[in-house]
């Protein structure tokens, strides 16, 4: 698991990743910089992205594989339950980091996670 | 005009090189033959990249196909190889009039009367938009949206009056009738609309939004990141996009999974823009 972690949070500009499970929002595993509340985050993150996967499955579009979350002064990246076997696999990320190479890193992990 | 077509197509056959494409496609295209005249133009660019004209032509094309966004890019094209160009000028005035930008559309329609000070059609035009303008608000969601049908050569005036009937909210955008849709706070549909296969989902998805975005909110409330300002999301066959226009509106882009993440972030921010103006002349 802190493997699997390790691979998110080597990536410049990640605050933090976390393993989360799907069904209740519990963490099962974290690596965080000081000052993020990680079992807070992780009950958003899952609340979040179980009301994503119903819009996007009313819209037809099948459930998400990555969502990211923008705000003004950071990011919320994640790797939801249906592509990594009930966990999600959350980044905490600043608003300038390199997405495309987080979204790989969080589907390694992943698969390192199942 | 079936014979005009003929002996231009036995012209081009016989010099692949000349310009005669130029007259062909617009022969095509007036005759409602777009397919056909989408190959010629794009035959024709292929060797004569660098041709404003054939671009203009190409542009023409696409508008006849409501493909408005490739079409802007042409004309836009056009422009940038002959800047005095009227025919992409009224092009892009047409454009711009479409998606609510009065003022940008004045500026094009200004600069090709400088380039063709006779042309009474440019004055009408920006007359009709001046008043256009003034009632579109009024009329906009009862209109129905013909075809519109830019040209060189056709009247100004009337393109622009085409426009005024499709001033609704996501009028000349991609997908504007399956893959954007504009909500209140509450979820209620403001305009734009959703379809699965065929099938209209529009109230479905509105219903979620509201609560997708209230736990965006809080996510980034509670994680001290500032306001959100977007949410992209790859699904198993198809990508979303949504955002808040305005601080009580969400706009959500729907788009099939090959269009990668980027592409819809830049269509989302167009959305986004069209969205913001027709709230805006709502109130």
């Amino acid at each position: 698991m802190s493997a699997a972690l390790d691979l998110i949070t080597r990536v410049r500009g990640v605050r933090g990743a976390m393993l989360v499970s799907t069904e209740d929002g519990l963490v099962i595993a974290e690596q965080l910089m000081e000052g993020i509340k990680g079992g807070a985050v992780a009950a958003l993150a899952a609340s979040l992205a179980g009301r994503l996967r119903r819009a996007m499955e009313a819209a037809g579009t099948g459930a998400s594989v990555f969502w990211h979350l923008q705000a003004e002064q950071g990011a919320l990246l994640v790797v939801p339950g249906d592509a990594a076997g009930g966990i999600l696999v959350v980044a905490v990320a600043e608003p300038d980091v390199n997405i495309g190479l987080v979204r790989l890193e969080l589907l390694r992990a992943a698969e390192a996670a199942l | 005009m079936a014979d005009e077509i003929r002996a231009l197509s036995a012209q081009l056959a016989q010099d692949p090189q000349s310009l005669v494409f130029l007259r062909l496609g617009e022969a095509l295209r007036r005759k409602g033959q777009l397919e056909q005249a989408l190959r010629v133009a794009v035959n024709g660019l292929e060797r004569h990249p660098h041709l404003a004209d054939a671009h203009d032509l190409y542009a023409r094309i696409l508008t006849d196909k409501h493909d408005y966004e490739r079409a802007f890019d042409e004309w836009d094209m056009a422009v940038r190889i002959a800047p005095h160009h009227t025919g992409a000028l009224k092009g892009l005035a047409f454009l711009y009039f479409k998606v609510g930008d009065v003022e940008q559309a004045e500026a094009h329609l200004a600069a090709a009367k400088r380039v063709e000070p006779d042309d009474p059609s440019i004055d009408q035009a920006i007359e009709m938009m001046r008043g256009g303008a003034r009632t579109s608000a009024r009329t906009a969601e009862s209109a129905p949206a013909p075809a519109p049908t830019p040209s060189a050569t056709a009247s100004t005036a009337a393109v622009v009056s085409g426009a005024l009937d499709e001033a609704r909210v996501f009028a000349g955008l991609e997908g504007a009738n399956e893959g954007l849709l504009l909500v209140d706070g509450a979820g209620r549909v403001l305009g734009g609309a959703l379809k699965d296969g065929g099938k209209d989902v529009t109230d479905a998805v509105a219903a979620y939004l509201a609560g997708v975005s209230q736990e965006a909110a809080r996510s980034v409330k509670l994680l001290g990141l500032g306001a959100w300002n977007g949410l992209s999301a790859e699904g198993q066959h198809g990508s979303v996009h949504l955002g808040h226009p305005t601080p009580e509106a969400l706009l959500l882009v729907v788009r099939e999974r090959g269009m990668p993440l980027g592409r819809l972030a830049i269509l989302a921010q167009r959305a986004t823009i069209m969205a913001r103006r027709w709230l805006e002349k709502q109130t």
